[in-house]
């Protein structure tokens, strides 16, 4: 009772004053009481996709730190790995959620994270999409899944778009292209939207012939000389690394020199194909969601893993993993609480303005439709130049120029 | 269109020629052993990771380290016949099946433990050269590796026709009773064919790798590929290992180029299954009984 009633001091009243003086000051500090949330962080770390699993998850290696010193909550990552197999994905995600993880980030890959999905479904455990493109994981109408990346038709559509670019500026159009593509769950949704858009975009060339191959196949060679056969002057190519590797080693084998490699997806500008291939792999163009080296998050992000990674080029791969933990910071933060369901209300509302994301972005920000989808994620064509992946088109957010056509094979070594 | 088709069965059949001299391995080992190795592909991925060591620590072209990875992994199957499989020669096939499935996941874990999961490859200056010959465009790699493939063959061939102990061996694959009544040491023979059948696989992983890039996952398609071709060709037939392998190899190049290249496994499939159908035994194996 004596305390109740004690006089204000001096240095309560002082104390109490600097104290409200720093809440006003560091508002975002308001967080502190949140415990660490509990982030399942899932990718293909084995198997025929390790490579770029790996890439995903430094972006996760990175940003809790970063996202910490901007005042959102602590992350607390912990690793599941898919083994580049969608049936071993959703035994990893049980896992996670088994193990404490209150949110699951992945999976890359869209056949694994089509299982992932519906692990978190099943367990009403909200997923954070980082990259994945098939159409389908958001129209099965999921309560607890949001996705952070461009769809097939979007990625198609955006690509369609950049090779137009491509052809303007370079002065040069093709009337043959011959597509190459995986045969899985993404290459097919490519190949689905590519039927669909090619004569809605009123492109300039013909898809002559579309080419399936088993994405773990270790050769190449006859669905390069297939693909050669066509006489198409465009290869376009809906791959991942290890692929992208087998078929450039067959071209350059087989002496086909096209136009040039337009790529609808991740591989060919992935760090273990440029390493894997030096010179031979320059010139190739990937129209893919990329990053904005000029927004601020961006800049720090950059930094951390130059410093974690010293030397090594980052790809959207990183980015986007880095991205969808912002948007889970910043839910948590909002939300206040770790219970799926406020963490999904507050996905939900998500409206992080476009110059605090990481991604080139729709330039509207980060906010979801009812199907948990972010919409209008553009395409940048980014060209491999001296080693690195270089932003070419759209011209005004070059870094480059872009070369179309391409050198020979042996003009490049 | 028709020098398509004619690279591609060159190019089918110099790879099928390396996928046969990998099955020699396992048909050598069923031949004398009446042992099913199901941990071949892992065996032949440790003869890859050997072959990109000694490329790396000393520059060792693969195709030249034959001989060193050979010899590594005959005792590397010396011993292993001799101290665990041996046990297992009259106990039930499932006993075996378990004891070698066990052996192959303890080499893919310790190849992930040291090589960890990333493809590698031994890039060699002359990995992406090809000859063109008139129509034909083929790679001096498969090139190389067809030859070398076929040279092993031929040396392990004449062993068996020629030597000694290559009779001894066959005698045992043979007639096991009738060896051991002319004091044939029957468990050493079994010991070293085990051992032949594992450098063979070796000297294969080595070959191999000059066209594909290793990882520990790997092993699982190749002991599959093995099974086909092995059982094709006849088990225990040497020469139907080498014929079946190019069989497999160029009628997948050709299901490629005809239908679609996903689907091309689908024909090796469907030949096993014709062949197990039609003729049991394999093109070139013996009827039992």
């Amino acid at each position: 009772m004596a305390k109740l009633h004690r006089p204000l001091s001096r240095r309560v009243v002082l104390a109490g004053a600097s104290a409200a003086v720093a809440a006003g000051i560091m508002p975002r500090r308001a967080h502190a009481a949140l415990a660490p949330l509990k982030v399942g962080v899932i990718h293909p770390t084995s198997g025929f996709m390790a490579m770029i699993g790996q890439i995903c998850n430094r972006g996760a290696v990175v940003a809790p730190a970063i996202l910490k010193d901007l005042g959102y909550p602590d992350l607390e990552i912990v690793y599941g790995d898919t083994e580049s197999n969608p049936d071993i994905a959703r035994a990893a995600g049980e896992r996670l959620i088994d193990g404490g993880a209150q949110i699951l980030v992945g999976a890359f890959d869209s056949g694994q994270t089509t299982t992932l999905a519906q692990t978190a479904e099943q367990r009403k455990i909200p997923l954070m999409i980082d990259i994945a493109g098939a159409p389908q994981i958001t129209e099965q109408g999921y309560q607890y899944v949001f996705r952070n990346f461009p769809r097939a038709p979007d990625i198609v559509g955006g690509a369609l778009n950049v090779h137009k670019l491509v052809f303007a500026a370079s002065g040069k159009t093709p009337s043959k292209v011959v597509c190459l593509y995986r045969n899985d769950t993404y290459g097919n949704a490519i190949k689905g939207a590519l039927d669909a858009m090619v004569p809605k975009f009123d492109m300039p060339y013909k898809i002559v012939e579309f080419i399936a191959y088993d994405p773990q196949s270790r050769d190449l060679s006859v669905e390069v000389a297939k693909a050669k056969a066509t006489d198409a002057e465009v290869v376009l190519a809906v791959s991942v690394a290890n692929d992208a590797i087998l078929l450039t080693r067959e071209m350059v084998k087989q002496r086909w020199e096209p136009w040039g490699v337009l790529s609808a997806g991740p591989g060919w500008y992935d760090q273990s194909y440029r390493k894997a291939l030096g010179k031979l792999g320059n010139y190739v163009i990937s129209t893919v969601p990329w990053h904005d080296p000029r927004k601020k998050l961006t800049q720090l992000m950059l930094q951390a893993l130059d410093k974690k990674y010293p030397g090594e080029a980052v790809d959207s791969s990183t980015a986007y993993v880095f991205e969808a933990l912002l948007i889970v910071a910043d839910a948590y933060k909002r939300a206040g609480s770790a219970a799926p369901q406020a963490l999904v209300e507050a996905l939900r509302a998500t409206n992080i303005p476009a110059s605090d994301s990481i991604t080139i972005g729709n330039g509207k920000g980060i906010f979801f439709d009812a199907k948990g989808q972010v919409n209008g994620i553009p395409m940048a064509g980014v060209q491999n130049q001296d080693g690195l992946p270089k932003v070419v088109l759209p011209l005004a957010s070059a870094e480059a120029n872009l070369v179309f056509p391409v050198p020979g094979w042996q003009a490049r070594v | 269109m028709l020098e398509v088709y004619l690279n591609q069965i060159a190019s089918g059949a110099l790879t099928g020629l390396v996928y046969g001299l990998a099955t020699l391995g396992l048909s050598v080992i069923f031949g004398v052993c009446r042992i099913i190795n199901f941990a071949h592909g892992e065996m032949m991925v440790v003869g890859m990771y050997l072959a990109l060591m000694a490329f790396r620590w000393f520059g060792l072209d693969p195709l030249l380290s034959v001989p060193l990875v050979g010899a590594i992994l005959f005792c590397c199957g010396y011993a292993l016949q001799g101290a665990l499989i041996n046990r297992l020669i009259d106990v039930p096939e499932h006993m075996q099946f378990i004891m070698l499935t066990a052996i192959a996941i303890v080499i893919v874990s310790a190849c992930l433990l040291i090589f960890g999961p990333d493809l590698q490859n031994a890039p060699l200056a002359y990995a992406y050269d090809s000859y063109a010959i008139g129509p034909f465009l083929i790679d001096k790699v498969r090139i190389l590796a067809g030859g070398a493939a076929l040279v092993v063959a031929g040396l392990l061939g004449a062993f068996f026709r020629w030597t000694y102990l290559g009779k001894s061996i066959r005698a045992c694959g043979d007639n096991l009773t009738g060896a051991r009544v002319i004091g044939l040491n029957v468990k050493q023979l079994f010991a070293f064919s085990f051992g032949l059948g594992a450098a063979c696989i070796g000297a294969a992983g080595c070959i191999l790798l000059l066209l594909v890039d290793v990882q520990p996952y790997l092993a699982t398609d190749y002991t599959l590929l093995a099974f086909v071709i092995v059982i094709v060709g006849g088990l225990g037939s040497l020469a139907g290992a080498l014929v079946s392998g190019v069989i497999i190899g160029v009628s997948e190049a050709l299901a490629g180029l005809l239908v679609q290249p996903s689907l091309k496994s689908v024909f090796s499939f469907g030949l096993l299954i014709l062949v197990l159908l039609l003729r049991p035994q394999g093109l070139f194996g013996r009827q039992q009984g």
